[in-house]
């Protein structure tokens, strides 16, 4: 069963070089990107249930014995979030068959929505430093040219903050991975979580620590390094936001979560006011910069980055509570934004403007509309009994047990921020009067509709659920939790010893 | 910019650095050399004919487009990373076959990764370097 771990990075490789040698077929295109990401989420599936009943499972590429070879490592988290991927990519191929244009599926779309999944499956389930990076820069490659396809000048110029940003993050990791090099000797995960125990974390350790940590929170979109965030992502189509905001920002959290319990534990503790530092400024800085939007995509790339602070405050408190919060938070801003995204996107292609100011009155003819916005929106903001609610509730519940009042204080208050800007837009798009200069709206016709509208509602339909019935997801990520503060069984499952 | 002398030089060079592109590809299990080098060779030779000749003859010489180069490289190259699953064992394992073959060695899908190694590159090259040269 130890090949199910190698499936998530063949099936969205094997579906890109198939793309490619059917580069004018875009109906066979679609056909297997959607399949592609079916499949992807029946294996995530079966890797839960095998981690579930087996445990931690590893691989070794090649069948060179790690720490030599290249290690896939699959635990709860990284099967969790490899559902999400899956799921998620299906949702936004399914959308992409109504919001791409012709001229970018002509360019290799559907290909390369393929080749970042096989980065993100790539960096979720990798065992090994080196092996990050590279599926970092599978990521980055793929992702640049989704940004700039169709070649507009704000997309290019968006494309530039971000690909410039994200190789400054590049070269930090692959100064902080060599360094590690040169003090361990290794750089397999689990093997270098052995190596680092056994030494004294004074002079070099401690600054590898920190290069490795701006350089995944450069990915991640933590303060102080958020900026390029929402200056880029507001120029591409929505879909393709949809899927950055959702995973890729989300890589980043991921890879500092399971870097900082696995390797630098020590760190982490004696970094965490820094840690706890960056998260409370990055909930508040992202909502500020939210209030003051004025335009749609740019006020969810700004509560992009508020939501990231809650991912990193898990982290900082590093309490089994706090990690389990920090998970299901995950997930849930997964849905709950990408649902938002994906409405938005929907309102955009009706109105043909994405201004606050010129939008307006869409309850009227849209009431299903509204809701599908709203329900997100209070999911977003944290609102009881949807899924945002029970991931904020742990993360407070761990905050004030670790007796960090300041930060829980921020978290609830940025919360109310959130409801603010995310209801006033609410207002601005569907309650308020449509301007009398208004554009009419343009009618899609009723299958467009449906593949915009069907993914958006089933992601707010997962997070009612997770909302209605939190109990099985919250143990899930509780399990996880468990697995990432103690990394026994994951050394063991990838060394086969104990130490 | 027409040059008699590259035009005249390339006919003889095209067919020799495809089959020292092919040496370097053969010769790069053990000692320097393999798909990626063999690959831009291949892309030069073909750059140096489209130099001499113009983009559209380049493109006709290849026969192929270029993208096509790229797609059945990474194909053939995930082959032999799935053939291992075949029998077994991990993904990309190193199978060989048991009796040597003449002028190789014991061939194995090693090699099959290198020989899409060395189409991907040498596609990738030539679909910038026609690109670059189109006249438009």
């Amino acid at each position: 069963m130890k090949n199910l771990l190698f499936l998530p990075l063949i099936i969205p490789l094997a579906t890109a070089v198939l793309g490619l040698l059917a580069w004018n077929q875009r109906k066979f295109q679609r056909i297997a990107g959607i399949c592609s990401t079916a499949l992807l989420s029946v294996t995530a599936v079966l890797l839960l249930l095998e981690v579930q009943q087996h445990g931690i499972l590893s691989a070794q590429a090649g069948n060179w014995p790690a720490p030599f070879g290249i290690t896939l490592v699959a635990d709860t988290f990284s099967a969790l979030m490899l559902l999400a991927t899956g799921l998620m990519g299906l949702c936004v191929t399914v959308y992409s068959l109504a919001d791409a244009d012709s001229d970018q599926e002509a360019r290799g779309y559907h290909p390369l929505l393929q080749v970042l999944l096989l980065g993100i499956c790539g960096s979720f389930l990798t065992g090994d430093l080196f092996n990050l990076y590279v599926w970092f820069e599978v990521m980055l490659i793929a992702s640049f040219v989704l940004l700039a396809l169709g070649g507009k000048r704000e997309q290019m110029e968006g494309a530039i903050k971000y690909v410039a940003l994200n190789l400054i993050a590049s070269a930090l990791l692959l100064a902080g991975i060599g360094l590690l090099y040169g003090v361990t000797g290794t750089l397999n995960m689990a093997h270098l979580a052995i190596r680092l125990q056994e030494m004294p974390h004074t002079g070099t350790i401690p600054v590898i620590a920190v290069l490795l940590f701006c350089a995944f929170s450069i990915k991640a979109a933590v303060f102080p390094f958020y900026f390029w965030l929402p200056a880029s992502y507001h120029t591409p189509p929505i879909a393709v936001i949809t899927i950055f905001s959702a995973l890729l920002s989300k890589v980043g959290i991921y890879v500092l979560i399971r870097v900082f319990t696995l390797i630098f534990p020590q760190e982490t503790i004696t970094g965490q006011p820094l840690i706890l530092g960056a998260a409370g400024l990055t909930m508040l800085f992202g909502a500020l910069g939210a209030i003051a939007q004025p335009e749609l995509r740019r006020l969810l790339s700004f509560c992009v980055v508020s939501q990231i602070g809650y991912l990193l405050m898990g982290l900082g408190l590093m309490t089994p509570l706090a990690l389990a919060g920090s998970i299901f938070f995950m997930l849930h801003i997964m849905a709950a934004k990408s649902a938002l995204f994906l409405t938005s996107g929907v309102v955009a292609r009706m109105s043909g403007t994405t201004m606050l100011k010129e939008l307006g009155g869409l309850y009227k003819r849209y009431p299903l509309l509204a809701v599908l916005f709203l329900v997100p929106a209070l999911s977003v903001a944290g609102i009881p009994p949807l899924s945002g609610f029970w991931g904020k509730l742990a993360l407070v519940q761990a905050g004030l047990q670790s007796e960090q009042y300041l930060l829980v204080a921020m978290a609830l208050g940025v919360s109310v921020l959130t409801l603010y800007y995310l209801v006033t837009a609410w207002i601005a798009l569907f309650w308020k009067n449509q301007p009398a200069d208004a554009e009419k709206l343009h009618h899609l016709p009723a299958v467009r509709r449906g593949q915009m509208i069907v993914p958006a509602l089933l992601l707010a339909l997962v997070s009612l659920v997770a909302g209605l019935l939190p109990e099985p997801l919250f143990r899930l990520c509780h399990i996880a939790s468990e697995q990432l503060l103690n990394n026994d069984a994951y050394i063991k499952a990838v060394l086969g010893v104990t130490q | 910019m027409h040059s008699l002398i590259l035009a005249t030089a390339i006919r003889l060079l095209l067919p020799l650095m495809l089959l020292f592109s092919l040496f370097l590809l053969l010769r790069g299990h053990n000692e320097p050399g393999g798909g990626f080098v063999g690959g831009l060779v291949v892309a030069a030779a073909f750059a140096l004919y489209t130099l001499a000749h113009g983009e559209k003859e380049g493109r006709r010489m290849l026969r192929v487009a270029p993208l096509q180069l790229v797609a059945s490289g990474l194909l053939i190259a995930l082959t032999s990373g799935l053939l291992p699953l075949l029998a077994g064992l991990p993904f990309l394992t190193a199978l060989w076959s048991a009796v040597p073959a003449p002028v190789i060695g014991h061939a194995g899908t090693p090699l099959l990764f290198d020989l899409g190694v060395y189409l991907l590159v040498a596609g990738m090259s030539l679909l910038i370097i026609f690109t670059l040269m189109e006249e438009n």
